[in-house]
This record gives C-alpha cells, structure tokens and sequence, in this order.
C-alpha cells in the first residue's frame, strides 16, 4: 500500500520543529510499524537525507523503548501494543499519518521523534525500591509468604514498562499511572509496607518537581497502556499518599 | 501533613473534597425545589426554615460559599498547571479514543456551570439577602400574608428565555457530574472492587438530579 | 600467555566457600576510595553495579539505551532456576550443576557452573526480598514449573515476564544507589574503547549519543556486562541495539574471546515474513509442552499451502509428519533446542517448509485442545462426544496457560492460532561464547571483568533454559563482588586514575578517528545493507549446520565484505548529533570483525557439541545414526582466541576442560 507520513522533524532540542511530509510506497501489511519507518529511513540515506530518529530497542513490546504518538494515539490505533507491535495492517491504502513524538514538559524532545524521560529515572531513584542490600544469606524466600492474591495484583502493576504512553496520553500530562503502578507493586508485598510511608511521598514530591500535571481521572492512560495498568493503582496511590500524609 | 494541598494528590484530593461536599449540597437543593411540584405548603415551610435557622443561614451558607469558591478556584489553578505541563501540543490529538468528552472538557462545563451561577446568585440569592439582611425582613411573607418562596420561584420561570437558559445549564451541570461523580471517588482512593457498584450510582445521580431541577423549571414554566 | 583459569584447590563442593574464605578484603573505609566502571545494566551489570555501590565503592554505570531498566534482560520469558528443592523433587546444587554440564555438552568449566548452582538458591532470597513478584501458591509460598531438559521443577517464574520483574529488581537496586549517589549513571553512552594503563584496565572511552561528545573516564576496574553479540546474525531474538562492540573492543585490547561459535539457536520463533524483516520475536518454549510439530508428508500438499489452496486444518492426520516424534519417540516434542531446531531445517532444507519462504513448520495445538476438553467435560459431566464442546473447552483451557503468547502471536501474523497451527521457525537467541574469564570472572588483561551472557563460561556448548537469568544474577549479586575485592585490595593506595595519561590520549585518538572516517566516507550503501549481508552469509554458513566448505567462504565472503563496508559505507550527518546510523556503524564494523572469528572457529572446531554442529561429525551408524557426535578426546577444551590484527590471524590458546565430578556421556534423546 501507498501511505503519506507527516512526521516531526526537529534537529534537536532547541530547534522549533515541523511536520514534514513523506510519501512511503509498497508498504506490506506484514510490517511492523517501525519496520515501515527504516524503509523510510533507507530510502532516506539513499537519497542523502537525514533519516528520521524514533526511539527502539527490543521491538517485541518489552523495553518501553519505542515511544510514538501516531494519529493523535500513544502506540497507534491498537490496543494493548506497543509501536513495534503494531502492525502495518492497521492502516488502509491512501491512509495519512501522523507521527508525532511523545508531548510533555517534563518529556523534552530530544531529536525528532526522540525524548528525554529521564524524569521517570528520577522518579525512581526517589523511592522506587525496598532497601535491602544484597547479601548471602538473606531471609529464606519462602519465610516471607505472601497471599496468591496481592501477589498477582502486585505483579500486574509491575508489568509497567515506563514507556510513558500514559502521560502522552493524558490530556494533563500525569504521570500518575507510572508512579501508582510502582507504589502499588510495593504497596501490596509485605516486604515493601516497611517503608511504604517514606516511598509514595518521596516519588509523589519527584513527580511534582519534574513537572508533570495533575491527573484529573479520564482514564485515556489506562486505555492507551500497553500492559493494561489499571487506574486502581492511582487509587491506591491516592490512599497511600493521604494516609503517609496524615501520618508524617 | 504539612505540604500536603501543595502536592499533586493532595489538591486531586481537595477538588474531591469540595465536590463530595457541593454534590451534597445539590441534593439538598434539589430535595427541597421538588416539594414545589408536590406542595407549595411544604415548599414554603423548608424554604423558610432554611432562609432563617440560624445554623444554616450563619455556618453552612459561609461554608458553601467558601466551597463553591474553592472549588472554582482550585479547577482554574490545576487547569493552569496542567497546560503548563504540555507547553507544545499534538498537531494531531485523538482524545476521543481513550476518554469521554465529559472528562476532557470538565473545564468548559464548568464554566458554563460558572456563568449559570452567577445568573443564579443574580435570580435568586442577592434578592433574598437584600430583603433579609438589607431591609430587613426575616418574615418570608408577602403584603397578602402568605410566604413569599412559591410565589417568587413560579414567577421566575415565567420568562422562556430563563427557562431556556437553566435547562442549558443543567445540560452542563449532568456532564459536569458525569465525570465528576466517579473521579471524586477515584481522587480519594475509592476505586477497588468494592466500588463497582458506585459507578452505576454516579451515573443514575449524575442524570436525574440535573434532570429533575429541569422537570422543576419547565414544570413552573408550564403551569403559568 | 598461557591460560590460568585459576580455579580454586579442593573438592568441588567447598572451592567457592574456602575461595571466600582466603580473599583479601578492602576495609569500607578505603572502599571510598576506589572507582569501579561497569559497563551494561542489564541482569548482570546492574546487579553487580548496586551491590558494589552497596559495599561503598564509587560506580559509574553505562548503558546505551535512555534507561537501565531498557536491558534486554527485560524480555526473558520462562523463568529462573534455583536448586531450592521447594517442590521436594530431589533437587539439590549437585543436580543443578549436573543438569547445566550435561545441558552444555561437557563444554563448560565444572568449578564454574558448581558454584553458579551454589548460589542460585540466594538468587531467589535476594529477589524476593527485593519485591520481585514471583508467582505464588494459594498457600503464599513460591510456584516452580518444570522446563526442558531437566528431571525436577526448579524454575521460578512471573508469568511470561521473568525476565523483567528480574531486571527491574536490579534497576531498583540501582535506583536506590543512584539516589544515595553511589552509583554515577550514565545513560545513551556508548563505551567505545578500553584504556589499559600500565597492564591494567584503568578507563574506558565513551561516546554521549545525544550529543556525540567522546568522554573519558577511568577506574581502578572495569566491569562489561554487555550480553550478547547474536545480532551478527542481523535477525535474531536480540534487540536491536545488542551488540559486541564493548566485548570487541576489550579484545582488541588483550581480552581472549571464547567460543564465539557456541551460538544457541531457538527452535520456537516467529518465521520471517519479508525482506524488511528487523528482528524476530521468541515464543516461550513452553509451547513445546502441548504444541506438536509436523509438516506435511506430501510435496503436492505443500506446494498447495504454499499457494494458499489448501489450509493446515484440512491435511489428514496420515498425511502429516510429526517429525521430532518420528526421530526421537522418547523425547519427542520436547527434544533439546538444538535438536529441535536442526529437525526443523532439515524438514525445511528438504523442501517441506510450510510458509512462502519456505522457512516454516507448525506448531499445532488441536490435539491439546481436544485432551484437555475431553477431561473438562469429564470434569463437568458434560458430553465428552460433543465436538463443538469439548474445542470450546480445551481452548479455555490453553488460553489459560498461553494467553498471552496467543495473543501476541496473532498481532504479528494475523491468524488465530486458537483455530489454525502456528507458524514457527529458529532463530538466533543467545550466544554462550564470549570473553574469556577466570574462575574470578577476570578476563586476560588484570582489572577487565567480564559477566553474564557476555562472558563465556557456564553453559558450555548449549544453555539450558531459564539459566541465562540465573547466570546474570549470580555474577552481578553473588560472584563479582567478593572476587573483584580481592584485586582491588592492592589498589587501595593507587588513588584517582588520571584520564590524561598517553593511554587515555591514544584510545580517544583511535575512536575520534574512527568516528572521522564513518562521517568523511561518503559511501553509497547505508549500514543496514551490509548488516544484513553479513546476516545472510552467518545464517546460511555458520547458521545452525556447518561445513568445512561453507566455513571456509564466509571467512572469505566477511573479509571482503568487511573491505567494502570500509570503502562503501554511507554514514549521514555529523558526529556531534543524536545520529543513530553512527552508532550503528560502529557495531557493524566490530560485527564484520567478530563474524570472521566466529567462522574461524566453527572451522577449527571439528566436533558437534551443543549448539555447534558439523555436518562431518554425526553418528555413522548404531541407533544415533545421524545424530551430532562430540569428539571428547580432541576438543574438550575451551577455545580462547588472542587478537593479532586481523581475525584470520587470532592465535588459538586452549583451556582443557577437566570433569572429575561428571563423567562424560553421549547426550541421548532417541
């Protein structure tokens, strides 16, 4: 199929940027989105231009890596993906599309349709983690059980994969999926209520300070996360924060 | 604690907080506007009771008004921050495929909600603190010695033009709440599988409150 | 230079406990004083990052991608073994290291692999402390499975997702170091070159790849931890960005490279669906429990397929040839990776792949589906007679059990594998060859680590599944702290390694040169075009059957492929940029590099041993006719090649493996 791309194209993070307008031909329903992009890109170099730089690494929906805003969707139309597992079929012959880097202050593009999200980095240094060292005899593993329950609930939020769709979807730009999944994972494991209090007011205090906005509950984040994040972590986010501040 | 509505959660939980407190509030206001459909006695009898206790018209009405004020307030800060937190926007932005109109544009409705309250205070509450505490009538009686709340409520919905414009609001009013409702709850913590069922509750008050004070106005509108 | 491996006296069981015993120690007072670069944040370098930073030395971290928890450590699927023995199965640490020297073809140092089973168990500890999610029983405690190859249920697991509740353990771990400043990190840098100072790794030499500054930065030791390079093969399960360049480069600078022919080739993959194919997606091998593998019997049959005239589902059970079950009744379709993979190539050689490429077989589920409705409708008092049923209910029941690899292969070919047998085909996963390290996980040049996939030493020939995330975390947690202590007690009194010695000049000189002649080439292919060239000529020659013949043309195809990229490679853009196709090039060129070595010695290497087989060497005759045949008395030994210039001139050193704990068998599976 014939496609027309409408790409961001900056030169780096000073540049203004525009969108600029590709023709792509025999494009094969069997590509992967990205995959689609390195044609682009080989006919580029071919043609001496500057190829366009997207974020990838693993391109099988696991790094968090790639990072899209196609047709106005973080990841695409799909659902439950990422860009490197959406797939060409998704789109029509004589289809336009837009590809667009992901938008937030606290996300600054880097080149193209490349971003900094270093602020998610930062978010967990702040308290994303149970602090024990490493050492060669720790607890027996099976001396801490844990319900089957809250274990695979814990699991779930740990399926985040901090590509940030969240907040390039949230018409707020929040980052609070990102930061309820992590609190909740600790949250609901015995081993994390230790320092549950110290955590969710260390990350939230982060979160702010990097610039992220105010999650007014639309829900698009939950919609648009490749791993299907509930909003119940936010919730619980919410509960753990109140109650850590009512306590500190 | 300290700190806490300087936070991203704790302003999430104080928008919650007057919200919880202003649904309350409409469901009061509403228990009371539908007596007039039913009894103008009983309509008259509430309305004075809660025009003269002294606990309502010195405590809650300060309160309220505190609450409808932070609220507004709060909505405009938070909507600041937030467009700050995208300073450059999509080209192209599908919001409609992950979350409802109502949620994206609480700002718009209200807004709306903002302008109605303004033709409402003009209405109905400068009126009644002028004769209260202004000239000084704290009877709620007309000259012909029967209350004056009926009277005054059925006559204001003479005029279609208001009608019109009411019933536009309480369009916004329903959308507003539609989202409001549950994020309220969503904003405190409620939201596990315990909660389920307050979805479907959120959306029944969400509808039929605003519905029922449109009910109210065409019902006096028609009855002239 | 005569290869020590510096294995420990004493038996088996206790070397790694006196070894620990006898090490010098650096007091935490001085530990403030000494800097330790690791380079990678995956399994092993982030781990080993954290629990450095932990014991107080002062870590600079490098990755390439924006964060550590990007590693593809991230993408693992299946599990991780530990000899905990929780199920009572009559595990033990012996039967962990049996199983891992067997599984590897007697290729893999024993001292290694014993103390790899010793601490495995505190993997696990360790893991859960941290807040990994494992699966669990009803009863709270930790949920094992069974995995290939193996007798007992050893592997924990967290879902299909062990891998990066693993990874994302260690990059907490890295976190709260990061946040105490214990760890410097240093993400989108690429290491580019090793300084060695005095005999000794001292720094390494890195690029920004956001702004294409080249920095310098020295320590008392440098850490790789930078997995594995089986994208020379240009399509394989890697991410894209995996690559040899850090491994290459520290043995350019006197590191010995391993075994580079081991490479483990993954029988359950995704076929290739075109030229523009960038990489292939794994689906778990625990498919293999209740998938069967077969093409068709008849050539007509799959001429019609391929033609689209005939479905899968329509072919006859008579007409269909269950190949593994065929070839090895007692294992069947849970034969090895290797052996799997080179029954499907050769179905496939011979003309029966099922796909347009011709490079597919299937992996059908029907008759899973029928056995477990058949029992739920037993369960359910339900009519065991009723078709439509019991398909209904024994869909049920694999979704359960493989939803999500259902899910994510219908995305990638757009058939519902719940009504038509999968598609699969191998692809490259792993490479179990690598830097060359002592007991100590010290490369040959003194102060130049080498952990996890990058390094060579505990799978042998072949890895067995769910150890790569074992192997990972042992090094990182458990092994490189205590052995690089020891070195770095006699550096105590070194003090800050200065970064404008001569050696730090000529190693940025080399890179800033390199990088020169990328951007001033102006050829006229980009990087991707000899990428893939050098792919093909890999998979199709030193794929997963080797020749002598076949061997010799790719070493002369990469060598002049390596001479065209020089003069024809196009690189656009500058060095000071975010340039993706610079940092690709570099790759490539260590890849032409690497490839020729891994030729060179699958050449030399005339065995078939785990993953590595040579078409000379199979079983003449007797019932493992045909099968892969070691040959024990000429090449049990550790291949480690010394760089001289070109790879046509690496000098072969040879450690000879010892097995007085196992004794070596022929592998059996018929």
């Amino acid at each position: 199929m014939n496609l027309t791309l409408k790409i961001w194209r900056q030169k780096n993070a000073n540049d203004k940027g525009k969108l600029v307008d590709y023709k792509i031909s025999d494009v094969s329903p069997d590509m992967s989105f990205l995959e689609m992009l390195d044609v682009l890109n080989e006919d580029l170099i071919n043609k001496g231009e500057d190829p366009v730089a997207f974020d990838h690494d693993c391109r099988e929906g696991i790094c968090g890596m790639c990072s899209l805003y196609i047709n106005g969707e973080a990841h695409g139309p799909d659902r439950g993906v990422t860009t490197c597992q959406l797939h060409m079929r998704m789109f029509k012959d004589g289809d336009t599309i837009f590809i667009e880097p992901f938008r937030a202050t606290a996300f600054p593009v880097i080149k193209d349709l490349v971003v900094d999200r270093s602020s998610f980095d930062r978010i967990q240094h702040a308290g994303g983690f149970i602090s024990v060292n490493t050492s060669g005899r720790p607890v027996d593993a099976n001396n801490i059980p844990v319900n089957k329950h809250d274990a695979d609930e814990a699991f779930e939020a740990a399926t985040c994969i901090g590509c940030g769709a969240c907040v390039a979807s949230c018409k707020n730009s929040s980052a609070m999926l990102f930061v309820g999944a992590k609190v909740s994972q600790f949250a609901l494991l015995p081993q994390g209520k230790v320092e549950a209090t110290e955590r969710v007011l260390n990350m939230v205090k982060q979160m702010d300070e990097e610039g992220f906005g105010n999650c007014t509950n639309t829900g698009a984040c939950e919609v648009e996360c490749p791993k299907g994040i509930s909003l119940e972590n936010i919730a619980r986010m919410n509960r753990e924060y109140l109650a850590a501040s009512l306590k500190g | 604690m300290s700190g806490i509505f300087n936070s991203s959660i704790g302003r999430k939980f104080a928008m919650a907080l007057s919200a919880f407190f202003l649904m309350i509030f409409l469901l009061q206001h509403f228990a009371i506007n539908i007596l007039s459909v039913f009894s103008e006695e009983a309509f008259n009898s509430a309305s004075h009771f809660m025009g003269t206790f002294w606990v309502v018209q010195y405590i809650f009405q300060p309160v309220l008004i505190f609450g409808v004020i932070f609220h507004f307030i709060m909505g405009f800060v938070l909507e600041i921050r937030n467009r700050n937190a995208r300073k450059i926007s999509y080209v192209k932005n599908n919001g409609g495929a992950n979350s409802t109109w109502m949620s994206r544009n609480m700002i718009w409705s209200g807004l709306t909600i903002l302008a109605f309250l303004v033709l409402h205070f003009i209405d109905f509450w400068i009126p009644e603190i002028s004769t209260k505490y202004f000239q000084g009538d704290m009877t709620g009686l007309l000259p012909d010695g029967n209350f004056r709340y009926y009277e005054e409520l059925h006559h204001k919905f003479e005029n279609p033009l208001r009608v019109a414009a009411y019933c536009l609001a309480f369009v916004f009013l329903s959308l507003h709440l539609l989202h409001g409702f549950n994020s309220a709850f969503q904003s405190v913590g409620a939201n596990n599988k315990y909660t389920k069922g307050l979805k479907g509750f959120g959306k029944a008050y969400a509808i039929l409150i605003p519905l029922g004070f449109v009910f109210i106005a065409l019902y006096h509108h028609f009855n002239h | 230079m005569a290869l020590d491996s510096k294995i420990p006296s004493g038996p088996i069981a206790d070397k790694w406990t006196n070894y620990k015993n006898h090490i010098d120690l650096v007091n935490p007072a001085n530990k403030r004083l000494i800097d330790v670069i690791v380079v990678g944040t995956g399994l092993a370098g982030g781990s080993a990052a954290a629990t450095l930073a932990e014991l107080g030395y002062n870590v600079k971290a490098f990755c390439f991608q924006d964060s550590p928890r990007r590693a593809h450590s991230i993408a693992a699927q299946g599990g991780i073994n530990a000899a905990k023995n929780y199920q009572g199965d009559g595990d033990s640490i012996y039967r962990l290291f049996y199983d891992t020297v067997k599984g590897g073809d007697y290729r893999s140092r024993e001292a290694n692999v014993y103390r790899l089973a010793e601490v495995s168990g505190n993997i696990i500890d360790q893991c859960v402390m941290q807040g990994v999610p494992f699966a669990r029983e009803y009863g709270g405690l930790l949920d094992n499975r069974s995995f290939g190859g193996v007798l007992v249920s050893r592997t924990f697991y967290a879902a299909g997702q062990t891998g990066q509740q693993l990874l994302l353990g260690a990059y907490s771990a890295m976190n709260r170091q990061i946040g105490r400043g214990k760890i410097k990190m240093y993400n989108r840098h690429e290491m580019l070159d090793v300084v060695v100072v005095g005999g000794k790794a001292r720094g390494i030499i890195t690029r920004n790849l956001i702004t294409g500054e080249i920095e310098r930065h020295s320590a008392h030791a440098v850490v790789l931890g930078t997995g594995g390079y089986g994208n020379v093969f240009f399509l394989s399960t890697n991410a894209m960005g995996s690559n040899v360049t850090a491994a290459w480069k520290a043995h350019k600078r006197g590191a010995y490279f391993a075994n580079p022919c081991y490479t483990q080739i993954h029988p359950t993959c995704i076929p290739v669906s075109g030229d523009h194919q960038s990489k292939l997606t794994l689906m778990s091998e625990s498919l293999r429990n209740d998938g069967r593998i077969w093409v068709p019997k008849k050539m007509e049959d799959v001429e019609a397929i391929r033609e689209g005239k005939l479905k899968p589902t329509q072919i006859a059970e008579e007409d269909r040839d269950y190949y593994l079950e065929r070839r090895y009744p007692a294992f069947g379709n849970l034969v090895p990776r290797d052996v799997a993979s080179r029954a499907a190539k050769e179905r496939c050689d011979a003309g029966y792949g099922v796909n347009k490429t011709g490079e597919a077989v299937y992996l059908d589920f029907a008759s899973a589906i029928e056995r477990y409705g058949k029992v739920q409708a037993t369960i359910k008092h339900l009519d065991v007679n009723d078709k439509a049923l019991v398909k209904k209910l024994g869909q049920e029941v694999i979704k359960e059990k493989y939803g999500n690899l259902f899910q994510m292969y219908e995305k990638i070919v757009d058939q519902d594998p719940y009504e038509t047998p999968m598609m699969i085909y191998p692809a490259v996963h792993y490479t179990m060859g690598g830097v060359w390290v002592d007991y100590n996980l010290m490369t040959t040049v003194p102060g130049l680590y080498c952990i996890g996939e990058a390094n060579f030493s505990d799978h042998g020939a072949n890895r067995l599944g769910a150890s790569a995330l074992m192997q990972g975390l042992a090094d990182g947690y458990f092994v490189l702290p205590y052995t690089i202590g020891d070195y770095l007690s006699k550096d105590i009194r070194t003090g800050k390694i200065p970064t404008d010695s001569p050696e730090f000049d000529e190693a940025e000189n080399n890179v800033r040169e390199r990088i020169n002649r990328f951007i001033n080439n102006n050829g006229t292919h980009s990087v991707d075009y000899f990428h893939k060239k050098l792919g093909k000529i890999m998979w199709n020659k030193v794929g997963m059957s080797r020749n002598t013949q076949g061997l010799k043309e790719a070493i002369s195809e990469i060598k002049a492929l390596r001479e065209e990229f020089w003069k024809d490679v196009k690189v656009p853009g500058t060095n000071e940029e975010f340039n993706e196709e610079l940092a690709k090039a570099g790759r490539v060129a260590d890849f032409l590099e690497l490839g020729e070595l891994f030729a060179k010695d699958a050449l030399h290497r005339e065995e078939s041993c785990g993953g590595h087989f040579r078409e000379e060497s199979v079983e003449e005759d007797g019932p493992q006719k045909g099968e892969a045949k070691r040959d024990d008395e000429n090449f049990a030994y550790v291949a480690a090649w010394e760089y001289k210039g070109e790879p046509s001139d690496a000098v072969l050193h040879k450690e000879e493996l010892e097995f007085k704990d196992i004794e070596l068998k022929q592998r059996s599976y018929k």
